[in-house]
């Protein structure tokens, strides 16, 4: 019965009423052809009246791209330098770490002169040390990363700015009943784990769960990581200490600055999959010269 | 619907915002920077300086912490001048330890009325300020210490500032080379620190005499000082200083 529907509404050139359709078609007896249908309607979708991209939209989202990029790798360096991770104000190789990941030498218990204690009484603070060279390209690591940060600050300034002044989040993000119903999502959710394609529209028409990540990663994660961050600078902490008191410390805003990259990285994963699932040079090509041919 | 005349349309308040924004950043040009070696890296930590230096109080004050709150400390870079490589370093600082660093001496030149040195008895002598920080290594770690010494802005008072001081240059025995700007170096947490957690500055923290700059990452707290120069002029060191080596001048980040 969807298959006529979608028959149908192809006929009388209706693609985003047969989109919909398609969408709707759960059994699974039906997914092989709906995938064919959904690559027929597709094509169909190159000429018909859906909005493409619009230029601030693709312009920042490759500007953000390439400054996340140097961001991860730079991030990912640093964190090289001292791979323990801690909770509160201070942490360091004298203290207990929280976690302690294996992706350096640094994180070596030994090499360091024996503790001598820093106060008097049982239990004082010790201070010992460091007898070995460690792993550390901070120098470029540090200010590629700074770099980064303040293009990405722009870009991020003028795609929110350009968003609420477009109407853009209005129309894309929370517009339309599908996303804001929690059926719509869930529906959705779970196509997306059968393995069922989204229609590539090479636009702005977001599906329920796309929606909710961008969301999610550009009202949510974002945020977190710019906080986060600046709470690890002194200068900045000096003039704002309420950054140290909302994330309970510099160590404990380090931790969660990592956590919300690596929920990023998750993002990314599952960005590139959708995109390449749902047509790779197609969708590159309406990111970036905004047509869908 | 009829069309309501705008004051100012939209495009115009974004332009007019963008071009308001960079003008305060300009302002930032007439500042001394220190220089880039023509590396882009060099160029961000400028645009970091200048932003901070435009849009932070230059006032502003880290927090500070009890003496529940002190903790375990590293001992980083040089920790036993001692049994430094280089023999004159290693013999001068031996010298040191044996005299319990009388034959120590601070000197402070440069744009100042009064040129001179200073022994650690007489620094120990003058008003001093103990404080419970946190500091931030740029490897990632941070560790709180209560430091005791006499506020930098102390002694150049005492040296007398000439109208064109605008930057303080450090030396170190270990043969390192810093400068901090007047902001930093005349802020009331800026400590040429001589003790930490109630006892003498311990030889791994920089004995007898280390600089505390709060507002920055931990490396611009030289430890084993030796000179102080003010200066009219930046002097990122050349060769010596951190920016030719690939690492940023300002690190209030």
């Amino acid at each position: 019965m969807a298959r006529a529907v979608v028959a149908r509404s192809l006929v009388h050139g209706d693609s985003e009423h047969a989109r919909l359709s398609a969408r709707r078609v759960t059994s699974p007896c039906h997914e092989q052809k709906t995938d064919q249908m959904n690559r027929l309607i597709g094509r169909e979708s190159a000429v018909d009246s859906a909005p493409v991209h619009a230029r601030w939209v693709r312009l920042t989202h490759w500007v953000a791209a390439a400054s996340v990029a140097a961001l991860a790798f730079s991030g990912v360096e640093i964190l090289m330098v001292h791979p323990r991770l801690y909770w509160g104000e201070a942490g360091n190789d004298l203290t207990p770490p929280l976690l302690e990941l294996p992706i350096s030498r640094n994180h070596r218990h030994g090499g360091w002169t024996t503790p001598t204690p820093l106060l008097d009484g049982p239990g004082a603070p010790v201070s010992a040390g460091r007898t070995f060279e460690i792993f550390n390209q901070n120098g470029w690591g540090r200010s590629l990363h700074f770099l980064a940060a303040w293009v990405l600050a722009a870009a991020g300034l003028a795609y929110v700015l350009a968003g609420v002044v477009a109407g853009h989040f209005r129309r894309h993000f929370l517009g339309g009943r599908e996303a804001l119903s929690v059926a719509a999502l869930w529906r959705d959710l779970r196509e997306h784990l059968r393995g069922f394609v989204p229609l590539p529209t090479g636009g702005p028409d977001y599906g329920p769960l796309q929606r909710t990540s961008y969301v999610v990663v550009v009202f949510l994660v974002a945020p977190l990581l710019v906080l986060t961050g600046l709470t690890m600078s002194p200068a900045v902490a000096a003039v704002a200490p309420v950054l140290l008191d909302l994330f309970g410390g510099h160590q404990s805003a380090r931790t969660l600055h990592f956590a919300a990259f690596a929920v990023l990285m998750l993002f990314f994963v599952a960005h590139v999959v959708m995109v390449i699932r749902s047509g790779f040079g197609r969708q590159v090509r309406a990111m970036t010269v905004g047509d869908r041919r | 619907m009829t069309a309501r005349p705008r004051l100012v349309t939209r495009r115009e308040a974004l332009a007019a915002g963008v071009a308001a924004g960079g003008g305060v950043l300009l302002g930032g040009c007439s500042r001394p920077m220190p220089p880039t070696y023509g590396s882009l890296l060099r160029l961000a930590d400028n645009l970091t300086y200048v932003a901070h230096r435009t849009l932070l109080p230059d006032e502003s004050l880290v927090r500070e912490y009890g003496r529940a709150d002190l903790t375990s400390f590293p001992a980083v870079g040089t920790i036993d001048p001692a049994s430094a490589k280089r023999a004159e370093v290693a013999e001068t600082y031996r010298r040191w330890l044996t005299s319990s660093f009388s034959e120590w001496r601070l000197s402070v030149t440069g744009t100042v009325a009064r040129p001179g040195t200073w022994s650690l008895a007489e620094l120990k002598r003058l008003p001093s300020r103990t404080q419970i920080t946190k500091h931030t290594c740029e490897e990632g770690w941070t560790a709180i210490g209560e430091w005791t010494g006499v506020p930098l802005s102390r002694v150049l008072d005492a040296a007398g500032l000439q109208p064109s001081a605008r930057f303080v240059t450090f030396k170190s025995l270990d043969r390192r080379y810093d400068s901090i700007d007047l902001l930093d170096a005349l802020h009331p947490q800026t400590l040429l620190a001589y003790g930490m957690n109630g006892r003498d500055l311990p030889v791994a923290h920089g004995a007898p005499l280390r600089l505390r700059v709060e507002r920055q990452i931990g490396y611009k707290s030289m430890k084993f000082l030796t000179e102080l120069i003010v200066t009219a002029h930046l002097d990122d060191g050349g060769g010596r200083g951190y920016p030719k080596n690939g690492w940023a001048w300002y690190t209030g980040i």
